[in-house]
């Protein structure tokens, strides 16, 4: 058996190769599958079926299929346009964090005594929960001993009510959202401007760059990975809206300041809810919003570790 | 016996074996129950009586948090049904009387002369000539007012029978040029809304109109509802601003501080006006004023129950706890303990509380009917939309037609034609 020898160790090889990766994934891939794409699956099956969450004492499933017909309910609920709009709002203005952040970091970037001090009380928001966050904005906000109402008062003569008026009650929570995510983003560029190579600033600087140009030109390019960070937990931050709505004003004034995660709260688990099916097909239109900046993010990574 | 669930399934069930392995030659009746402390001991008293007189049977009631409850009771109706659990009547209760979960209770009531007993709140326990409610406790609506604010604006104060809606909005006008809110709400939660415009509905159409709106039977744009905003908007300029960012506490803070005169509220709210320092002496109730003349007075009242569960293991002592529980004795110390009105016509009330006295006069005298509050009387999904629609009212008044368009959309879509 003088052909068998060789082609016994390349077997074993052969089989450590191939088993050896799947075995390692084996704990993360039963996780994710359970905790992942089990509960989307179900989702996506839930948003076809007209459901109130209950079981009859039999312990039988009592919803019906109605096919697509939660989705074309969708289409027309005016409420669901008002939150797909706050979503949008969220997105955009939720950005607004990147050059906060940024500038708050350069800033802070220095070495003065106690910069640390100064550097943890920036961080400080971002620590606190956002539950907390959003009582102390809603404090903030509150008609009649608010200070912020209470400074409108003095300088218009007016008290404003930000949570009380639909018009920019958004506005006010996205604000509320910033205060820790322009922490978030800060600490992000904090750690990118650590390496930051020192001899390009040196070189730039003979050769007469300064001040934005040098910023432009020759900081931020080094900082490419702390923004493309940045920009992912910024985007699933303002997706993800949900604990600041729902402790500022539970959606209101008369739902104007929903987005689509409250709203599916609301309609699946809420105190006038219990459409499961109609609340998953919300669940699913989200997931599927989320899922063109996540295929992105991954598109990207994918193509810089090729590129490697 | 008592015990604290706050959800801990596991832990209770452990308990419930413990206890049940002491009282062995006893037959168990288990309550599943969201009791705050106060109702809470109330019903540690109920049980002690109904276990005096009835030794052989052994009831362990398991306390939830209130707003855990709400959540729970769709899972442990299915799981781990206990016999008996607290819900609400009405439309709250119908999509568990639907999925079967609620039994039929319909012999208890014809075995305990409980239709002619609990009259006022058979229509609130009945679904499709069937009762599956036990209706113990129930507290008035109606309109909470600042004695000292009415004087501060030099207005006179309401005397026995309340006042005419004329007046009403006269002091209304009054109360503004004195910079006091006419009346105040917080509907952060929606809900306090609808308490005013229940009255302002039932005021100028009357009971059935109110019912057959929140049965989705009447056309949001058709001219009687109209008739209703344009009542709602007279009032409207006085309701206090900003309402729609704080909750109702903080406008019970209003009232007892003398920014706001009158709260269109529940008896329940007495206890926080109390806390916040008001007395007897400055705090009136009066009814809701008469809008159309003629129309029989009708009240809101939401009822609390009790449910007899379709998985029941031992439903004859159940049933037997059911009966005492709406038995006039048994209401009559539970709700003067709690401080809310028995529904049992042959129940009596403490003399001396006189929010209780005059809330238990109004509903007596209510010939219009009694209705649960509009999340209770209206389906879960058609209530929200209403209380978004009272609301954005109350805010953007100029909306209206945007409002009822909404809707009439809204009713047509849950409520084919």
């Amino acid at each position: 058996m003088t052909a068998a020898s060789p082609t016994l160790p390349t077997q074993r090889i052969w089989n450590q190769r191939a088993i050896a990766p799947w075995l390692f994934l084996a704990p993360g891939l039963f996780m994710f599958t359970v905790y992942v794409l089990w509960p989307i699956i179900q989702s996506i099956t839930l948003s076809f079926y007209d459901w109130n969450g209950l079981y009859n004492k039999d312990g039988q499933f009592t919803g019906t299929f109605v096919g697509i017909g939660n989705y074309a309910e969708l289409v027309s609920d005016p409420a669901f346009e008002t939150s797909l709009w706050n979503n949008l709002k969220w997105l955009v203005l939720y950005m607004a964090a990147l050059p906060l952040g940024l500038f708050i970091a350069i800033f802070l970037n220095q070495t003065v005594t106690g910069i640390r001090l100064y550097k943890s009380l920036f961080f400080f928001p971002f620590v606190i929960s956002q539950v907390v966050v959003g009582l102390i904005f809603s404090w903030f906000y509150a008609p009649n001993f608010g200070l912020f109402y209470l400074l409108t008062e003095v300088i218009t003569g007016q008290g404003t009510a930000i949570l009380a008026d639909p018009d920019v009650v958004t506005y006010g929570i996205i604000a509320a959202g910033l205060w820790p995510q322009i922490a978030y983003v800060m600490i992000l560029y904090l750690t990118g401007l650590n390496n930051v190579a020192p001899d390009q600033i040196e070189a730039a600087k003979l050769d007469g760059a300064k001040g934005l140009k040098m910023l432009w030109h020759v900081v931020l390019p080094q900082l490419r990975p702390a923004t493309f960070i940045a920009v992912i937990v910024t985007v699933i931050g303002a997706l993800r809206s949900f604990d600041l709505v729902s402790i500022m004003t539970n959606g209101g004034p008369f739902g104007s300041s929903r987005v689509l995660s409250y709203y599916m709260f609301e309609m699946a688990l809420g105190e006038y809810g219990f459409r499961m099916g109609y609340g998953a097909a919300i669940a699913v239109v989200l997931f599927a919003i989320m899922m063109v900046f996540i295929s992105g993010f991954i598109w990207k990574m994918w193509r810089d570790e090729t590129e490697r | 016996m008592v015990r604290y669930g706050k959800g801990a399934i596991a832990l209770s069930a452990a308990l419930l074996m413990a206890t049940s392995a002491l009282a062995q030659d006893k037959r168990v009746v288990t309550w599943n129950a969201d009791y705050d402390p106060i109702p809470l001991a109330a019903a540690e008293a109920l049980i002690a009586d109904f276990e005096a007189a009835n030794p052989e049977i052994d009831v362990q009631l398991n306390n939830f948090d209130h707003e855990a409850y709400k959540n729970a009771i769709r899972n442990f109706l299915t799981a781990d049904p206990p016999d008996l659990a607290n819900w609400y009547a009405a439309n709250r209760m119908r999509p568990f009387v639907e999925a079967g979960l609620f039994a039929d209770i319909s012999d208890v009531w014809a075995d305990n002369g409980l239709t002619d007993a609990l009259a006022s709140s058979v229509l609130s326990s009945t679904i499709d000539g069937k009762q599956y409610a036990v209706p113990y406790t129930y507290y008035q609506w109606g309109i909470y007012y600042n004695r000292d604010a009415y004087k501060a604006a030099g207005v006179e104060v309401p005397g026995e029978g309340g006042v005419s809606w004329d007046q009403f909005l006269a002091n209304c006008e009054k109360f503004k040029a004195a910079g006091i809110d006419c009346v105040t709400t917080g509907s952060s939660a929606l809900w306090p809304v609808a308490g005013i415009f229940d009255y302002v509905s039932m005021r100028t159409n009357g009971y059935q109109f109110h019912s057959d709106l929140a049965a989705g039977k009447i056309s949001w744009t058709s001219p009687e509802a109209r008739a209703v905003f344009d009542n709602f908007g007279k009032l409207q300029p006085y309701v206090t601003a900003n309402h729609a960012a704080i909750d109702w506490q903080d406008a019970a803070a209003l009232l007892v501080q003398g920014k706001a005169a009158n709260y269109v509220m529940g008896n329940f709210a007495v206890g926080v006006f109390k806390e916040g320092g008001m007395t007897n002496d400055n705090l009136g109730f009066m009814v809701f004023p008469e809008i159309t003349a003629g129309i029989a007075r009708s009240e809101e009242a939401p009822t609390d129950t009790v449910h007899l569960t379709s998985g029941a293991k031992n439903p004859e002592d159940a049933k037997k706890l059911l009966a005492f529980i709406a038995s006039a004795d048994a209401q009559t110390k539970w709700n003067g303990a709690v401080g809310q009105l028995p529904t049992n016509k042959n129940a009596s009330v403490d003399a001396a509380d006189p929010f209780l006295t005059a809330g238990f006069q109004a509903l007596s005298t209510a010939t219009g009917g009694i209705a649960q509050f509009w999340d209770r009387d209206a389906d879960a999904e058609y209530a929200k939309a209403g209380m978004e629609g009272f609301q954005q009212f109350l805010v953007q008044p100029d909306q209206l037609d945007a409002i009822l368009e909404r809707l009439e959309q809204t009713r047509l879509r849950l409520y084919p034609q």
